[in-house]
């Protein structure tokens, strides 16, 4: 039964959910389309960003939002560390490709196990003023849940773009993607900036994460199922491009709400995999690609 | 020549002293402890044939397990089937999965094949989750006979198989490594454009070694029905265990066919201790730092530290 209201809910929620998986694929666009760094362990960074949303708002009553953007710093730090480690061990002696790779699942297995000790398997959220809210303009509803995070999202995915776009760093960022012999001859340094990139790619996380404890309650196994989201997101939108992962991010939350909606919620998660898998195999480039 | 004689006659008497095993003790646990070891060596060879020899990383190994696993359960709904059909068709499933995942991905960079494993372990556990005549998410219950042939209980039968398909498993690895077949492989992992231009047939090799994984991991997952008497969707994509069919041959040695079978005895034992001792979660914490730790600071493994000490002191 497909009603025209039906159909203006699933979109607009596909939109928001779109503008949220904007935020998290973001950090992994930075890592893996411009640094080539496989981080596969990025949704468990998102998720350990919910986790410290949850903790601090539990103890002390902070805005989840306020939470992410005062863990970012550490998160940068953390990031900064793990690329050093993977740097000295991989990356120098050209091993990033197979060893890189299960380095990061790893590190991803290791941040899921210690949620799990520290916090157990149940589901936790947080509480905020706007949580239950809900706008409504005609039949849609904006449940304010979703509408704060996709706003969030947006203006973070934003900041980066002019980030890179308008600064030296992130011009070096993006150069570092492109010819690195070539910035090390205009005088920067690939390795502290590539360690920047990094950085602030897992500092996205953090911001990630608060937004993804706002829009449901998160337990610390979740981050799996959104490997498969952000590389969808990452391979569709065209390695790198930030624009090309905003686009693919709305892409993918339209068509899981789709599905969601006509098909049952328990195919959504099949969704991302799909859209993967096709891109692979016809257009690996993806939408926005350099190649 | 005296090299291969060494090698089957010892793949037979660990068959023999398996037998004995059955046949000399009655205490379940040993079975059931070592059925598990047994398992994640079957699992890590499988998973070192492409991961090891080829350089191809598998994230999915839990995928082609639990497919393994729901084929044999879905056949014994229908009939009573004997437990060698159920593992027969299990491999069939899981090798012809793998062959399309490598026609469909193995044409790319190694990270995207590393990327859609994980994809498809998602999608078939979608599927599973769905399907109600397995049980779908609620999980179904497997009630095994009592007995089989002539050992006295059915875990003791269990047992037999998996040490059965362990030695299965590693005979096929051995002849994979050191054939054409691991050269042409090891050439791949080394550089693929220079094997590619030097006349090796890349795309088939690497078809071969893909079919070859999914037929072990299904014949891995086939018994695990009748071993755990529950399975869910949960319990059969564990993580865990396509940590473990990474970790295992990453500890042992990726290099040669004897590094996983190491990697998983040493690995899987010290789990199923630490399980019993100290915590499930805490052995979850310790997979988890070997692996980081074996791929940071000895990245070729237990046979590849050995090598080296015994390199020096000659």
């Amino acid at each position: 039964m497909i009603t025209a209201e039906l159909f203006a809910n699933a979109v607009v929620s596909g939109v928001l959910l779109g503008g949220f998986y904007a935020a998290v694929a973001v950090g992994l666009s930075i890592a893996f389309g411009q640094l080539d760094i496989v981080n596969i362990a990025h949704p468990s960074f998102v998720v350990a960003g919910s986790f410290a949303a949850f903790a601090l708002n539990d103890a002390l009553g902070l805005d989840p939002i306020l939470v992410g953007v005062l863990v970012a710093p550490l998160f940068f730090l953390a990031g900064a560390v793990i690329y050093r480690v993977y740097f000295q061990s991989f990356e120098r002696t050209g091993q990033e490709s197979l060893r890189g790779l299960v380095f990061f699942f790893g590190i991803m297995f290791i941040a899921e196990v210690a949620l799990i000790l520290s916090y157990g398997v149940d589901y936790r959220l947080v509480e905020a003023s706007y949580i239950g809210g809900n706008w409504k303009i005609g039949a849609v509803d904006l449940p304010l849940r979703m509408l704060v995070p996709f706003v969030v999202a947006l203006s973070m995915t934003t900041a980066i773009w002019l980030y890179l776009s308008r600064t030296f760093t992130g011009r070096a960022i993006q150069a570092v993607a492109q010819d690195r012999l070539a910035l090390q001859l205009m005088g920067a340094d690939p390795i502290r900036i590539k360690q920047h990139a990094f950085g602030l790619a897992v500092a996205t996380a953090a911001i990630a994460g608060s937004l993804l404890i706002i829009i449901g309650p998160v337990e610390p196994s979740i981050g799996r199922i959104y490997i498969g989201k952000v590389f969808a997101i990452v391979v569709l939108g065209g390695m790198g491009s930030i624009s090309g992962t905003l686009i693919a991010a709305f892409i993918l939350g339209i068509a899981e709400s789709m599905v969601a909606t006509f098909a049952g919620p328990s195919w959504s998660n099949a969704v991302a995999f799909g859209i993967l898998l096709v891109t692979l195999a016809v257009r690996p480039q993806g939408l926005m690609g350099r190649t | 020549m005296s090299r291969e004689v060494a090698f089957w006659a010892s793949l037979a008497a660990v068959l023999a002293a398996g037998l004995w095993f059955t046949g000399s003790y009655d205490n379940e646990y040993y079975f059931n402890f070592a059925y598990a070891v047994l398992q994640g060596v079957v699992m890590a060879i499988a998973w070192n044939i492409l991961g090891g020899f080829a350089g191809y990383v598998n994230f999915g190994s839990a995928g082609f397990f639990a497919v393994g696993a729901y084929t044999a359960i879905a056949l014994s709904k229908l009939a009573a089937l004997p437990m060698v059909v159920l593992i027969v068709a299990a491999g069939l499933v899981c090798g012809l999965i793998g062959l399309a995942i490598g026609l469909l991905t193995l044409r790319l960079r190694g990270v995207y094949f590393a990327i859609a494993t994980l994809a498809v372990a998602i999608v078939f556990e979608t599927l599973i989750d769905n399907w109600e005549f397995v049980g779908g998410a609620g999980g179904t219950y497997i009630i095994p006979p009592a007995t089989a042939w002539f050992f006295d209980s059915y875990v003791e039968y269990l047992f037999f198989v998996m040490l059965a398909l362990a030695v299965v498993a590693t005979a096929v690895s051995r002849i994979m490594n050191r054939s054409r077949l691991g050269r042409g492989l090891a050439a791949i992992r080394e550089d693929e454009v220079a094997a590619e231009c030097a006349g090796v047939p890349t795309l088939q090799l690497k078809l071969i070694a893909t079919t070859a994984m999914g037929v072990l991991m299904g014949f891995a997952g086939a018994p695990y029905g009748f071993y755990a008497t529950y399975v869910d969707p949960v319990s059969a994509f564990s993580l865990l265990i396509a940590v473990n069919a990474i970790a295992m041959p990453m500890i042992g040695g990726t290099e040669m066919w004897l590094g996983p079978i190491i990697g998983a005895l040493l690995l899987g034992s010290a789990q199923k201790i630490a399980t019993v001792t100290i915590s499930s979660e805490l052995n979850l914490l310790i997979v988890g730092a070997a692996l980081v730790a074996f791929i940071t600071f000895a990245p070729r493994g237990i046979v590849g530290l050995v090598g080296s000490l015994w390199n020096r002191r000659r």
